[in-house]
């Protein structure tokens, strides 16, 4: 018995070495995704954030069509490299609304005029509160929300041009 | 985090040449570093907004205040993942906040926001441990220990006993 007990010190050093350098080599995941995809959109209204866009609120997702849900920001850099991405699901007929955060008007125009406007309603969440409420961790992102008016899909970071086959489909299934 | 994470290279070059100018002890390049700096101030910015109202100011009511303190210590920041949203500058974390202190405010509890909280991100963006059974053995683990240690003690004053 004691015997086998003067090993027990290195057995305990050599599983606490295997758990943190199997931590180490472990890819970073640093997304956060929402636990509301298979929920119903949490109730908001917000306000216009262009001049030339009607203003948002949940109220308007249960239509019978799936639409797509796009939180971005005019500051936000990888919004505008997921613009011309946008513009082809507009292109393939998707509906798309958005909620600009944390931005303003005059702002909002400027990078629409810049980068092209696939939106058909845009809301201005000044304070991050519907991003929060939607479980949403930075910009840009897109979720998926199905003609009831429920959260189907959440794609975090920018959507590149491979992604988009991939969100045409969900779109189709959730039909 | 994606976005916001453009932020921090910027800064980490604009360190590395202000550092670069001071070691050649060139003033002309320094003030030339210095408008550079001035110039490029901008590119820092994540939005052009001004914070959320208590996002940097505490609730007038003290009580008030350290009840929203001890819960923004224990909640994640989304955009810098290690640190609190106490401790972050992250534009997110102003906003959580501000959203927090004006949600105790209007007489929120605490353990509501966060329950609320994690509904929508996760036990991921709290730092109190839940009583999850991943959790358990945490839990157990002072009990344990303190088991060991009696047995430890015990088998001691035996063998001196004898």
């Amino acid at each position: 018995m004691k015997r086998a007990l003067i090993w027990l010190p290195l057995l305990l050093f050599l599983a606490f070495f295997g758990l943190f350098a199997s931590g180490l080599l472990k890819p970073d995941n640093r997304i956060i995704a929402s636990r509301l995809v298979g929920q119903p959109l949490p109730a908001f209204s917000l306000p216009a954030a262009a001049s030339d866009r009607p203003a948002l609120a949940s109220a308007q997702f249960a239509t019978g069509k799936p639409r797509l849900l796009n939180i971005f920001a005019s500051w936000c850099i990888p919004c505008a490299a997921e613009a011309p991405q946008l513009m082809a699901l507009k292109q393939a007929g998707v509906e798309i609304d958005a909620i600009a955060i944390r931005d303003a008007r005059p702002d909002v125009d400027r990078f629409l005029a810049r980068y092209g406007n696939p939106y058909t309603r845009i809301g201005l969440d000044a304070r991050s509160a519907v991003q929060m409420a939607l479980g949403s961790s930075g910009v840009p992102e897109t979720f998926v929300i199905d003609g009831k008016g429920k959260i189907v899909h959440q794609h975090v970071g920018d959507i590149r041009e491979d992604d988009v086959a991939g969100i045409l489909k969900i779109l189709r299934d959730a039909r | 985090m994606i976005s916001q994470s453009l932020g921090h290279p910027v800064s980490f070059i604009r360190r590395r040449r202000k550092r670069d100018f001071r070691l050649r002890g060139n003033d002309a390049w320094g003030m030339i570093g210095l408008l550079f700096l001035l110039l490029h101030s901008p590119v820092m910015a994540q939005t052009a907004l001004p914070p959320a109202p208590y996002a940097d100011r505490q609730l007038d009511d003290p009580a008030l205040e350290a009840k929203a303190r001890d819960l923004m210590v224990t909640i994640r920041c989304l955009t810098c993942q290690s640190q609190s949203i106490a401790d972050s500058n992250a534009s997110m974390a102003g906003d959580m906040r501000s959203e927090i202190r004006q949600r105790i405010a209007a007489g929120e509890r605490p353990e509501h926001i966060r329950a609320w909280l994690i509904e929508r991100y996760g036990d991921w963006v709290s730092y109190a441990p839940t009583a999850a059974p991943i959790l358990w053995p945490l839990w157990a683990a002072p009990l344990v220990l303190l088991a060991l240690g009696g047995l430890l003690v015990r088998s001691r004053i035996r063998r001196r006993k004898r």
